[in-house]
């Protein structure tokens, strides 16, 4: 008989990841699709709502009602879904993946990783409700209001135990540097979420005590945890997409100290009223950070050295290529705003906005996109609903990231430059940006575009699959109530 | 690596240095910090904001004002200023002693220097610079004293006159320090904008106060009623295309009066210890604009 797997790997034409037995494929189909699946409604969801959020800035009365859709909670909302919504029930589902697949083992309790994804996916929802109602925290990254965080938390910790325990039980004793990126992550992202909420939402600290833990959680959530998930995936990925060796164990052995060791710093601001010595050693985390970009080229590089006309011809390396190059704008981004912070304040400009578009969007998210494109079809066993479509979401994401990100970082440069000229009145340099960010409203609608078509790919795979399974459960009863007809 | 309890052991240390580092730490420093007093005043400082204002910050988290201004004015540095007081009686010495101070000084630039003082004599300069010229004036017989002024470009643009300090925000919850400065930033404002109704109008529709302001109106925190006998006294003072039509008001809901008090209680205008200037310094080169009302065609600061 011919897997489902091996079906799928003919339909795709293209070398799919190693497809891994059968009751490994079984254990993760369903966790995953839920996960998945709800993260591509929250990205359509969030991208729409940042495109409400930037539409503003071409009339500043439009929709200045109701209430819930004012600037700043739809800002929030989305900055919320774009996150918790996508990036980590997404980066979950894959870590899950990886320990199953990496390990060669089934999942560790698929119905327990099931119900956390459900419960993560209702803490969002609940944390949306909240937000567009006016219960947004005002701690960014870190807008739902403490129950809905509880349920996200309370999701993440079954999906998290699921992950290690599946780790635990592994057949293959060698680990690689997947496995350990995404066991650091799954510790991590439990670590900062839980002081943030604890300290700023349940038992919140006094004065600023409370920005010092927004910074850090934000610095670790970004730079640490994000950085984990999604080099985790590259690292596993790449090479076997590409069918080549892996690079060199000991330059990923690098990256990973320097993200625990320097990236966990990042995040503080040198304007924040703080003592001084926290803005200042943070900026030196930052610059130190940027070690691991250089890393992360490097691997990279050493794995596809030869063979980048490869990663073109296939739209799933193509993903996981433009995330990488993304994440070394993004990180390189972020050491020039650490350095220029007292002196032009970029980061008070719309460069901060880019920097953040390149490390969530561009980075964790089109390597996410990549991945799910690359392990759905093995998952449920037949190729995607539309290549079209998925041809197409590659450039909507590329063409969107370029127009979004290209006009905020340069519109940001010219903002702060003009910030420092005492002279020219705050309206004046409000308005010089407006050019820039009306460019960057563009990319927003073709990066919602692009959700769309993910969106609507993915929920016409899951929908062709239960149509599949109902049709044969059908055929079997049809076959067993004809044969007892038969009996009698 | 082979071994996932190594993994999970550096990262759980390399997590537990940061959380030392920027959690427990600063929550020790300053999660456990007084109220201190003004210098030289000694009034104590900060005062918890009023009622209204308290319920205001949870107005301002609710609607995300922080998604566009920044509450942390940044400061580059101190400068010094000497400023001459009294002239004395020894006019000769106290000349000479000023054209030391100031070598480009003619004689009778100085002897017009001083009358009607108070005046400054230098500005923007180092400690030890005015610290020498306030010792010749004095020992030549004027009085002579030392202004500290902090400057930066937050400080030009005249969003304070200090940068931010823990101090600041000791009694607020949450502390919103903002990241971007889509509009100005917050920190003082209740300094130079200090009328309630201007920021009432201004919450109802920006541009009716400030001329090409790319800032949302914020109408749903207003009620928009038929006017009732002689009118409500609350209800704004709109002109134009923003006011309602005739026999209508605009009356602000408990939100907007919150809001507005939360604004203008927002004063970062008291001299520290750890961030010091003297009160009524009239600055440097980059003199800040400070109580600069901005009226409708005059933009902001
Ligand atoms: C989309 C961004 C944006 C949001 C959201 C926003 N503002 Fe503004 N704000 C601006 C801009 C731009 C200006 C400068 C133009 C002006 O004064 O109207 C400004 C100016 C101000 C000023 C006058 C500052 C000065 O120096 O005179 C105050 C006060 C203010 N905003 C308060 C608020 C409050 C309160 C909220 C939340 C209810 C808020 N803003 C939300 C962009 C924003």
């Amino acid at each position: 008989m011919v897997s489902p797997e091996a079906k799928a790997k003919a339909a795709a034409g293209a070398p799919a990841i190693d497809a891994g037995s059968a009751e490994e494929t079984v254990s993760c189909r369903w966790p995953l699709l839920v996960l998945f699946l709800g993260a591509a409604g929250w990205l359509v969801a969030g991208s729409l709502l940042g495109l409400l959020a930037s539409i503003k800035f071409h009339s500043p009365m439009f929709l200045a009602e109701p209430a819930w859709l004012t600037y700043g909670r739809v800002k929030a909302a989305s900055a919320a879904l774009l996150v918790y919504g996508f990036c980590v029930p997404t980066a979950l589902g894959v870590g899950l993946w990886l320990m199953s697949r990496l390990g060669r083992v089934a999942l560790a309790g698929p119905v327990v990783a099931g119900f956390g994804g459900g419960l993560l996916h209702a803490g969002v929802a609940v944390g949306l409700v909240g937000v567009l109602r006016g219960d947004g925290t005002g701690f960014l990254h870190l807008e739902f209001p403490a129950g809905a965080a509880g349920l996200v938390f309370l999701g993440y910790l079954l999906l998290g135990t699921v992950g290690v325990l599946t780790l635990y039980r592994r057949r293959e004793a060698r680990m690689e540097a997947a496995q350990w990126f995404v066991l650091a992550g799954l510790f991590w992202f439990g670590w900062i979420y839980s002081t943030a909420n604890l300290c700023l939402l349940v038992f919140p600290v006094r004065g600023v005590a409370q920005a010092a833990i927004n910074y850090w959680h934000t610095g670790n959530l970004l730079g640490v945890w994000m950085g984990l998930m999604g080099l985790g995936t590259v690292f596993a990925l790449l090479p076997r997409l590409a069918g080549r060796e892996p690079g060199r164990e000991y330059v990923a052995m690098f990256v990973f100290w320097v993200l625990l060791l320097f990236g966990s710093w990042t995040g503080i601001p040198a304007t924040a009223p703080l003592p001084a010595w926290m803005p200042a050693l943070s900026t030196v985390g930052t610059v130190l950070s940027g070690l691991g970009v250089l890393g992360v080229a490097v691997i990279v590089h050493q794995t596809l050295a030869g063979r980048y006309g490869s990663v073109w011809r296939d739209e799933r390396l193509r993903f996981l290529g433009l995330g990488v190059a993304a994440y070394v704008v993004g990180g390189v981004m972020q050491v020039v705003e650490a350095l220029s912070g007292r002196s032009w304040m970029l980061h008070f400009t719309w460069f901060t906005a880019a920097r953040e578009w390149m490390q969530v969007y561009g980075y964790l998210a089109l390597v996410m996109f990549g991945t799910v494109y690359a392990i759905v079809p093995a998952l449920v066993g037949v190729d995607w609903w539309s290549r079209r479509f998925l041809r197409l979401h590659f450039w909507l994401a590329g063409a969107g990231l370029l127009f979004v990100a290209a006009p905020l970082a340069a519109g940001g440069v010219v903002e702060a430059a003009r910030l420092l000229n005492p002279a020219l009145g705050f309206v004046e340099v409000s308005r010089g940006t407006l050019m820039f960010l009306r460019l960057s409203t563009i990319g927003e609608l073709l990066i919602l575009a692009g959700n769309g078509l993910f969106f609507v790919n993915l929920a016409g795979t899951v929908a062709g699959i239960c149509r599949r399974a109902l049709a044969d459960a059908l055929r079997r009863w049809g076959a067993e109530t004809t044969g007892e007809g038969a009996a009698a | 690596m082979r071994h996932g309890a190594l993994v999970y052991l550096g990262a759980f240390f390399a997590l537990a240095l940061s959380w030392t580092g920027f959690v427990l730490t600063p929550q020790m420093q300053v999660g456990q910090m007084v109220a201190t007093n003004t210098v030289p005043a000694g009034a104590r400082y900060p005062v918890a904001r009023p009622g209204l204002a308290q319920q205001g910050l949870q107005v301002y988290r609710a609607n995300g004002c922080a998604y566009c201004h920044s509450q942390q004015v940044w400061q580059q540095g101190t400068v010094f200023d000497v400023m001459l007081t009294d002239g004395g009686t020894n006019q000769p010495g106290v000349v000479a002693a000023l054209q030391a101070v100031m070598p480009r000084l003619s004689r009778p630039e100085a002897l017009q220097l001083l009358e009607g003082l108070p005046k400054p004599v230098l500005r923007g300069v180092s400690r030890e610079e005015a610290e020498s010229a306030v010792k010749k004036l004095t020992t030549s017989g004027a009085k002579a004293t030392l202004w500290i002024e902090a400057v930066g470009p937050d400080l030009a643009r005249g969003w304070g006159k200090r940068r931010s300090v823990p101090e600041d925000f000791l009694y607020d919850y949450p502390v919103l320090l903002g990241a971007q400065r889509v509009g100005p930033d917050l920190a003082d404002v209740g300094v130079r904008q200090p009328d309630v109704g201007w920021h009432l109008r201004h919450l109802y529709a920006p541009a009716s106060v400030v001329t090409g302001s790319v800032m949302p109106g914020y109408p749903y925190l207003f009620e928009k009623r038929r006017v009732v006998g002689a009118g409500s006294a609350d209800a704004l003072a709109l002109s134009g295309d923003h006011a309602p039509e005739v026999g209508y008001e605009v009356v602000p809901k408990p939100e907007a009066k919150a809001l507005a008090a939360y604004l203008v209680s927002l004063r970062a205008d008291a001299p520290l210890f750890t961030a010091p200037f003297s009160v009524g310094a009239s600055g440097g080169p980059a003199a800040p604009a400070t109580n600069a009302a901005p009226t409708a065609g005059g933009g902001v600061p």
